[in-house]
């Protein structure tokens, strides 16, 4: 099983290994500058559970769980 | 295998003009969200800056004017986006702009690019793509003092000669900067050889886009098809400018493009995946030396501040505090202001009404043309009070954090977060609050949106309520806390909240099923909120809806006001003359009020009354109901001024009048039995928290989504909804024994 983003604890550092799936989402992640190597982290989930707060190149997004899936990763 | 692209020319109207041309020349910012794209813009055009329609362009941007060195310059803000791959309408409209594409209006004349200087690689990326459109680019650098806060060192010059353009360093509040980057503009238009560096694509695609450009149809000049517009075509398939090409030249493009698509995935990876790679590698080259980090100990400002807003208890207890205090200041702060508003038009009124003679044109004048300007007037301080609060929240950064707390909520019936702003603000107005949709980048979530807003309940539905509950409510309470009246009005809000969420999900589930719409908000650092943007905002977006929504109430209500004048009874007209002659001075009022009354229930408005009777009487309505539900037509609240009219008071009365209320109570029907009982005002209620009767909202309905049939649609649905949700309250209310 592969490592994603939504598998991630909080303040858990990682890199991307890729970015899956070749929709809108995938395309608009990589321009936002979610590429491979690239270090990147989940700084909480929302009250709720959802969504994401993610830390990519010094700025957060929020992005559902089910999407950060898409987000392969390694630990560091 | 890498070969520079070359920057392709575009076209242009006309040779660029020299200084002092009267001509003026354009130029376009664009920037990413949140870099401060907005501040700069209204310190470059001051006070001419307003909302409308870039020629050819169907979304509306933020326009200005401004003179460099008496040159005279128009500026178009467009829309925040992080990149120039379209997948929003908005994002579509910069494309347009940028290339002069699909309307017969030239591109600007230069870019002004607006770049963080804390984020530098991620804005550099849409400033590569500005690049390929061949434009005079200059880069406003904003975000310095942050930037040196976090420490961040930039070395301008490098970073100059490596972009191959101008970049100034701004601080627009400040006003820093400001002179040096309208030089820059200037000279850029004068055609200063400013030449931006080219991303290096690899030679098989770049290769690709020269052969299908040449392939592929020519534009209405002759002229081949802007090179950046082809590259988004072979790159996005099926993206925004697939579909703009297909309307424009018919599915051959389509093909053409399919083709060199398949063609290049036997040489290239996939082909966003090739473009993302190319830039970024390319950014990190100008970036590698020209900028250096010191690490910074400590937590930032932001983060610390996240911890209590995005917290489970503390973050969702400030945020319904954030939305209760929204809500109270668009009903409290602005109640005084439309109190004066109310006040000076009845004056207007009188005092014309007093100088015109008695008739036709005295009417038309006083009810139809004065009340139908206070009727569009009257919202004006609730749009600026809640676009002042929305845009305070934007501008500080929490209304990403309110979408990113209510994202799960929503997603609950098929939303995101980004629909909640829209839906907050419609309880104000729906109006606004279908402007504010606009914002969201998945037509079928934004459709959604819109056609569900104006369920929640807006103020102009608050008389209403008021009316009714003060005179049919009994000012009790239960167990001694809670007030039966209040309770009431807690209610009628609701209704729209139970009612919009299954209304959305279904919606979702047939004419606007589709893939799960993502959800990707960023969430950027807090800062204290421009107070130029929060007045610009608040003065554009009233001033706007005055514009817009102000034509269409002003028209309904000149059209409902003539169904309730004519046709005029001359033998009612002769019987009150003639009663006036003898009657005592004081009744004089008394008369006018009852001539008027006699008048209006015979007139066409008053047999529409007679004619939907039947349809009403299931919901507990006589006929003079019926007639006022239809006088308010082009607004909620116009049913109470009708009522004044149709029970013999004058149009003035209001929510807060004591004679309307007793004779409301005082009504009785032809059997003796009241007209009114708690169970017949409360379907009233209903029926207005339900209904779409706002000329204003369906007008606007119109124009965001540039067709008539989700107006349409919203008003059928909703009055069905309406119907039945006030026959079903009725009959089991009339049966629990509220009669």
């Amino acid at each position: 099983m592969d490592r994603t983003l939504a598998d991630l604890a909080p303040q858990q550092s990682s890199r991307i290994r890729e970015v899956t799936g070749t929709d809108g989402l995938s395309q608009r992640l990589c321009e936002l500058g979610f590429t491979p190597g690239e270090m990147v982290g989940v700084v909480r989930s929302a009250p709720l559970g959802d969504p994401l707060q993610i830390r990519i190149r010094g700025f957060d997004v929020a992005l559902r769980r089910s999407e950060a899936r898409r987000v392969l990763v390694e630990t560091v | 295998m890498l070969s520079p692209t070359e920057t392709a020319a575009p076209r242009r109207s006309s040779h660029p003009p020299q200084g002092g041309n009267p001509r003026p020349w354009t130029v376009a910012v664009i920037g990413n969200p949140n870099t401060g794209k907005t501040t700069l813009f209204n310190v470059l055009t001051g006070l001419s800056q307003h909302t409308g329609n870039y020629p050819g362009v169907t979304v509306e941007s933020a326009l200005g004017e401004f003179a460099i060195d008496g040159q005279r310059v128009r500026a178009i803000d467009l829309p925040g986006s992080y990149s120039l791959a379209p997948r929003a309408p908005d994002e579509m409209v910069a494309v347009e702009v940028l290339l002069g594409w699909g309307a017969d209006v030239a591109p600007p004349d230069a870019v002004l690019c607006v770049v963080d200087a804390t984020h530098l690689d991620r804005n550099l990326y849409l400033l590569t793509q500005v690049f390929e459109t061949g434009l005079p680019v200059v880069v406003a650098l904003t975000m310095m003092d942050v930037a040196r806060r976090q420490g961040i060192e930039i070395d301008l010059d490098l970073l100059r000669e490596r972009l191959g353009v101008a970049v100034v360093p701004v601080h627009a509040t400040r006003r820093v900067g400001i002179r040096e980057l309208e030089q820059a503009v200037l000279e850029v238009m004068r055609g200063a050889s400013a030449r931006p560096r080219a991303v290096p694509f690899p030679s098989v695609f770049v290769e690709s886009v020269a052969r299908l450009r040449e392939a592929l149809p020519r534009d209405r000049d002759g002229e081949l098809l802007p090179r950046y517009l082809v590259e988004r075509l072979l790159i996005d398939g099926g993206g925004y400018v697939e579909q703009s090409l297909l309307q424009a030249f018919g599915p051959e493009v389509v093909r053409v493009a399919a083709a060199t698509r398949a063609e290049l995935a036997t040489k290239l990876p996939p082909l966003p995946r090739v473009e993302v790679e190319a830039r970024y590698r390319w950014i990190e080259s100008v970036l590698q030396g020209a900028t250096r980090r010191r690490p910074l100990a400590g937590e930032s400002l932001t983060d610390r501040v996240d911890h209590v807003v995005t917290h489970k208890i503390w973050g969702s207890l400030l945020f319904l505090f954030a939305m209760a205090t929204t809500f109270q200041a668009i009903f409290t702060w602005a109640v005084p202001f439309m109190d004066v508003i109310d006040g000076v038009m009845q004056t207007v009124g009188s005092v014309v009404g007093a100088a015109l003679r008695e008739g036709p044109l005295r009417s038309l004048v006083v009810d139809g043309v004065i009340g139908g300007v206070g009727g569009v007037v009257v919202f004006i301080p609730q749009i600026a009070i809640l676009f002042a609060l929305i845009t305070i929240l934007e501008d500080s950064g929490y209304m990403a954090r309110a979408a990113f707390l209510m994202d799960r909520v929503m997603a609950g019936f098929g939303l995101s977060g980004r629909s909640f702003i829209p839906l907050l603000s419609s309880f104000a107005c729906a109006v606004p609050g279908i402007m504010a949709a606009r914002s969201i980048e998945n037509p079928r979530d934004r459709i959604a949106t819109i056609l569900i807003a104006p369920l929640m309940s807006c103020s102009a539905r608050l008389p209403v309520y008021v009316l009714f509950i003060s005179a049919f409510v009994p000012a009790q309470t239960i167990g001694g806390l809670i007030g039966l009246q209040g309770l009431t009005l807690f209610s009628m809000y609701m209704i729209g909240i139970v009612v919009a969420p299954p209304v959305a999900l279904l919606l979702k589930r047939t004419t606007l099923r589709g893939p799960a719409v993502p959800f990707l908000l960023e969430l950027p650092p807090y800062k204290f909120p421009s107070w130029r943007v929060v007045f610009f905002r608040m003065y554009d977006r009233s001033w706007a809806f005055v514009r817009r929504a102000g034509t269409i109430i002003l028209a309904t209500t000149i059209l409902v006001w003539a169904l309730s004048y004519y046709p005029r009874s001359e033998a009612i007209r002769a019987d009150y003359a003639a009663q006036r002659a003898t009657a005592p001075s004081a009744d004089v009022d008394a008369l006018d009020a009852a001539e008027a009354g006699e008048q209006l229930r015979q007139s066409y408005l008053g047999r529409a009354g007679h004619f939907i009777e039947p349809l009403v009487e299931p919901l507990g309505w006589d006929w003079k109901i019926g007639m006022a539900v239809i006088a308010s037509f082009p607004a909620r609240e116009v049913v109470i001024a009708a009522l004044g009219t149709i029970y013999n008071l004058g149009s003035g009365a209001s929510e807060e009048s004591v004679e309307l209320r007793e004779t409301m109570r005082a009504e009785r029907r032809p059997d003796g039995s009241p007209v009114y009982t708690p169970a017949v005002a409360i379907s009233i209620m209903v029926f207005f928290a339900l209904c779409c009767q706002c000329a204003a909202t369906l007008a606007t309905m119109r124009r965001e989504t540039g067709t008539w049939r989700y107006p349409v649609f919203a008003f059928a649905y909703m009055t069905s909804l309406a119907y039945v949700a006030a026959f079903a309250v009725y009959q089991i209310g009339s049966r629990l024994g509220g009669t």
